[in-house]
């Protein structure tokens, strides 16, 4: 009995040892020294996106203009930043000092009181500029006139294409095309060396239902009518879909579940597409010439439309501070820093003015060494970002303010889950009316929960 | 740790060997249980406290309604979730896909495992090196493996498969649109191969050279060599095999993140898990489907366990 | 005729083996190439090699993830082996009522599904001001790995014959000699098989190293997966960092490789 006993004890001895002894060092692990004038460490969560990435290679200027605060980046593949932020952030656990954050969340995230209101640091600096940040960004990331994150770029959609293919089959390229237009002009450029277009394909609602909705959209399709009844089996959304599918079979990329955003960039870059719609953030990419093959050799205009005027999305990338985190101030100053006009020069002289965040604040477009740089896609950036209602995109009123997503918890899972279907649409394994009928149900099941 | 758990010297008796009913030996014998006892514990307990006590706050938040993103409507709600489980589209095709990818990959490691391990088996000039070579793919990482399939392998304009598809006049495939499951298959395969192949090559190798020569002396062929001696000598090794493997591949997640995003029929409990939690946000149900599949896999478990596996039918005796 | 026949099969055993190991080296020398040369079709094979690539990964900070994952590999590998040594042991000298039982209860850890325990791992975790902590990751492999470490143990321990353990007893030595002198030295190759296993499975685990660490324990998988940002070409430098975060486990597994053998031969469980 005793040795039984024994090791009873210590076998639990040895669990609870285990566990407070991992307690402890947590506790002194990953939260720094939070009170004022002693050093701080600030734990940054981004997406790894190239603009990320260069933030991260500047950080050095921010640490060495501020004593005492060190700055350290966790890069996460999209997908794993939303799982770990959400789960960081919805449980107060505290554990991220800033966190990057899309348009889609930030108003969700803000109305719960899990970010910080950065209103009064930002109307108090006057060196900031507040208002100089893109009116429909700014409206974006706001929740009854408190602004809940800054953006550090912004994004619309823009069709790309390659001047040199459509020289080549004497085709042209009006600056507002019309889908059907740019449908027949992929079919002509379709060729065995390369692709029509490249559309995403790849299952997921920022993947595949980035550019979808706004196709559905502009077709006079919408997730839902404006008292949350879902309209995904409706006659116009599924034209939009066959739309999309059917110009995806007949002129599209090769194996498009494979793609999206950084695989469709790959092809274009290598020269082997012709046309491509997707965020005008990739025009930045596309021109340099370091990476790029088709630098100087791309053009860029609207959005394709059919019964509305305007089809691009909008998005932005935003910086935001938890309620929960222990160093506030430091990292207010960190966001305000990486999303200031001061940053934006700095990128341009040390990095190349081609690579400043694009899309988040109208002076960007009045740097004179910018719009040298970037005169291939600035102006028509701009000028997109500012034509784009996230209030009304498509036909109809619709309850909620955003472009190609639905401001609704459930919508990134009702997205993905249609997105799964529409796949299976594109590789020929169901139609896009029976994908669309199960999409429906879905859909209408996200909806009920908006009712009441 | 280890030393506080054993016995006290002046505690034990030698076992008298030849005294087989005496009260001696089942004093010993009776001792010897409570120090096997002891040494299991520390390693029972560990598991129990690691393991139990988050599979028990599973079974607490599966009967919770509580999406992450509404924090302020967390409520107990019964068994709701698990008749959303039941009665809701998902669980049955992913259990099917499950059933399907685990099983056909398990197979055909299994069958190349053995093929290799055979081959491999024989003396033959560098086969230290082709052993060694073989067996990489076990040991790199998921998620690089995954991101070298797509990105090297199999991409439709420089993959090296498609590649080499061209060079035989046959037309490139658009792996993750056409053929989702084949590719997370030959993924699985690529990977569990050398797995199988090292424990098979292990049970050969163990296999007695007197008794294979006297089977050939005897006339046998070598492939009724193989059928009658080497395959039931292999019976365990196979299903030690089949058993991990498939603990392992039940598991993969990578893959299917990386490449097919669940679409196709790729969608297997554990991604499904993943989409509930993360994407859906829904904590309760996706806690729900967590306890659903533990409980089925359980289940078929341990009625394979004790049906097929002798291993495990003789696991209590020596 | 039979010396052809051999040489025959040999040949076939080398394309086969190479075949399957093209992949891995594809991805070396894919790393040892400029982008613009790895990314051309047809396939370049004589190109300038250079170790470019990899001076760009070391500078994007990779060696403090490949030192988090030292540490939670080790570490959990070690608990693993001072838990399930004794435990299997125990387990195999008998007369343990309900071996199987014990035995079933640990496999069968295994079977919940990570995605469906990591939430409530979290909130404990959460609770316990654990998260991002190498010791608590390290605890959490060596839980996972257990299973799988017991079960092979407790066949290893089934192959050592009674009569060396009794021989032993008659001699009066006690518990624990019986099992660091008499009994583990045979099993050498035994132990570096499962902790070889424990190991690899430690190194590559992705999935919790993504949600419950953020910087000071962050591991190389989740490092890994983030490496691509779509600027320009990047199938080199991908094929650089993936090369890196395979290689301790690829060396540690080939030198091993002998003892992983022998080892998995000794658990024929009779």
């Amino acid at each position: 009995m005793l040795v039984k006993k024994r090791a009873l004890l210590v076998g639990a001895g040895l669990a609870i040892t285990a566990i407070v002894l991992s307690g402890c060092s947590g506790a002194g692990g990953g939260a720094g020294a939070g009170a004022a004038g002693k050093d701080v460490t600030l734990t940054l969560a981004t997406v790894n996106n190239p603009q990320m990435k260069d933030m991260e290679s500047l950080k050095g200027t921010f640490e060495k203009d501020n004593p005492g605060i060190k700055v350290n980046f966790v890069q996460m593949e999209e997908g794993d930043l939303r799982a770990a932020v959400t789960a960081d952030v919805a449980s107060g656990a505290g554990q991220y000092d800033v966190v990057t954050v899309g348009a889609y969340e930030v108003p969700q995230w803000g109305a719960q009181g899990w970010l910080k209101d950065l209103t009064p640091a930002l109307t108090s600096d006057a060196a900031y500029d507040v208002g100089d940040i893109l009116p429909p960004v700014k409206t974006a990331l706001s929740v009854d006139g408190k602004q809940y994150a800054v953006p550090f770029y912004g994004e619309s959609s823009i069709l790309m294409y390659n001047k040199e293919m459509f020289a080549a089959a004497g085709l042209t390229m009006s600056n507002n095309p019309t889908w059907q237009e740019v449908a027949a002009a992929a079919k002509t450029l379709n060729t065995p060396e390369h692709a029509g277009i490249c559309l995403r394909g790849k299952p997921g609602w920022g993947d595949l239902f980035a550019p979808l909705t706004t196709v559905v959209q502009t077709f006079g399709g919408a997730w839902y009518d404006n008292n949350w009844k879902a309209q995904v089996n409706s006659p116009a959304f599924t034209e939009g879909v066959n739309f999309y599918v059917d110009l995806l079979k007949t002129a599209g990329e090769k194996d498009p579940v494979s793609n999206s955003f950084t695989e469709c960039l790959n092809q274009l870059s290598a020269g082997k597409v012709a046309m491509w719609y997707d965020a005008s953030v990739a025009a930045s990419i596309l021109e340099d010439p370091t990476t790029s093959k088709v630098a100087g050799k791309m053009g860029y205009v609207h959005a394709p439309v059919y019964k509305t005027k305007e089809s691009g999305w909008l998005w932005s990338w935003n910086l935001a501070v938890p309620a929960t985190s222990k160093n506030a101030d430091a990292a207010v100053k960190f966001a305000k820093w990486a999303t200031s006009k001061e940053y934006q020069q700095l990128v341009g002289t040390t990095l190349g003015w081609t690579r400043v965040p694009p899309g988040a604040r109208t002076s960007t477009y009045s740097i004179p060494e910018y719009k040298k740089a970037a005169a291939a896609f600035a102006p028509i950036t701009l000028e997109v970002m500012n034509a784009v209602n996230p209030v009304q995109p498509g036909l109809n009123p619709q309850p909620w303010v955003g472009i190609q997503y639905v401001t609704i918890p459930e919508f990134q899972d009702v997205g993905n889950q249609v997105a799964q279907l529409v796949a299976d649409a594109i590789a020929g394994r169901t139609t896009v009316e029976e994908a669309l009928a199960k999409g429906q149900v879905i859909a209408q099941a996200a909806g009920d929960k908006q009712k009441k | 740790m280890t030393t506080a758990s054993f016995a006290p010297d002046q505690e034990r008796t030698p076992v008298p060997p030849a005294e087989p009913e005496g009260t001696a030996t089942r004093l010993a014998l009776k001792k010897r249980g409570r120090q096997a006892r002891a040494l299991v514990m520390p390693a029972l307990i560990f598991s129990i406290v690691l393991t139990q006590v988050p599979f028990l706050v599973t079974i607490a938040f599966s009967m919770l309604q509580w999406n992450q993103l509404r924090p302020s409507e967390i409520k107990f709600n019964w068994f709701e979730n698990y008749s959303v489980v039941f009665t809701g589209p998902d669980f049955l095709p992913s259990l099917m896909s499950t059933v399907i990818i685990t099983g056909s990959s398990v197979v055909l490691s299994l069958l190349l495992g053995l093929f290799f391990a055979v081959l491999l088996d024989r003396k033959f000039l560098g086969r230290g090196l082709a052993r060694t070579l073989m067996i990489t793919p076990f040991l790199v990482m998921p998620a690089a493996a995954a991101l070298l399939w797509k990105w090297s392998m199999l991409d439709v304009n420089v993959g090296m498969v498609n590649w080499a598809l061209n060079l035989l006049g046959l037309p490139a495939v658009a792996w993750n649109t056409d053929l989702p499951v084949v590719t997370i298959v030959i993924l699985l395969t690529w990977q569990y191969t050398p797995f199988m192949m090292l424990i098979l090559l292990a049970g050969l190798q163990s296999q007695s050279r007197e008794v294979l020569e006297a089977a050939s002396v005897d006339g046998a062929g070598p492939w009724r060599t193989f059928q009658w001696m080497t395959l039931p000598h292999l019976r365990q090794y196979i299903e030690i095999s089949t058993l991990l493997g498939t603990i392992m591949m039940l598991q993969a997640f990578d893959p299917i993140a990386i490449m097919t995003k669940g679409t196709g029929g790729t969608k297997t409990l554990s991604y499904l898990l993943y989409e509930r939690a993360f994407i859906g946000l829904d904590v309760g149900q996706a806690a729900a489907f967590g306890v659903v599949t533990v409980i089925i896999t359980i289940a078929v478990a341990s009625i394979a366990l004790r049906t097929l596996f002798k291993v495990f039918i003789n696991g209590g005796e020596r | 005729m039979r010396k052809i026949r051999g040489s025959i099969i040999t040949a076939v055993t080398w394309v086969l083996v190479l075949l399957f190991f093209f992949p891995i080296g594809w991805m070396v020398f894919t790393s040892l190439k400029s982008e613009g040369d790895a990314a051309s079709i047809p396939p370049k094979f004589l190109v300038n090699l250079n170790f470019d690539q990899y001076a760009i990964v070391f500078d994007r900070g990779m060696g403090s993830y490949l030192l988090n994952s030292l540490s939670a590999s080790l570490g959990s590998t070690l608990i693993v082996l001072l838990l399930a040594i004794p435990c299997a042991y125990g387990l195999s000298i008998r007369p343990i009522k309900k071996v199987q039982d014990v035995l079933f209860f640990f496999i069968s850890t295994r079977f919940l599904p990570a995605a469906a325990s990591i939430l409530p791992v979290f909130f404990i975790l959460k609770s316990l001001g654990a998260l991002d902590n190498i010791t608590a990751l390290s605890l959490l492999y060596t839980a996972i790995n257990l299973p799988i470490a017991v079960w092979m143990m407790r066949s290893f321990f089934n192959e050592v014959p009674m009569e060396i353990v009794e021989a032993a007893q008659i001699d009066g030595a006690n518990l624990r000699t019986e099992l660091t002198k008499v009994v583990l030295p045979i099993l050498i190759p035994g132990i570096a098989a499962v902790a070889l296993i424990c190991f690899i499975f430690a190194w590559n685990e992705y999935f919790l190293a993504t949600l419950l660490t953020t910087f000071t324990a962050r591991t190389t998988p989740p490092f890994l997966a983030s490496f691509v940002d779509g600027r320009g070409q990047f199938l080199a430098v991908l094929s650089a960092a993936s090369t890196v975060a395979v290689l301790p486990v690829v060396i540690a597994g080939w030198i091993a490789q002998k003892q992983l053998v022998r080892g998995l031969a000794m658990g024929a469980v009779k």
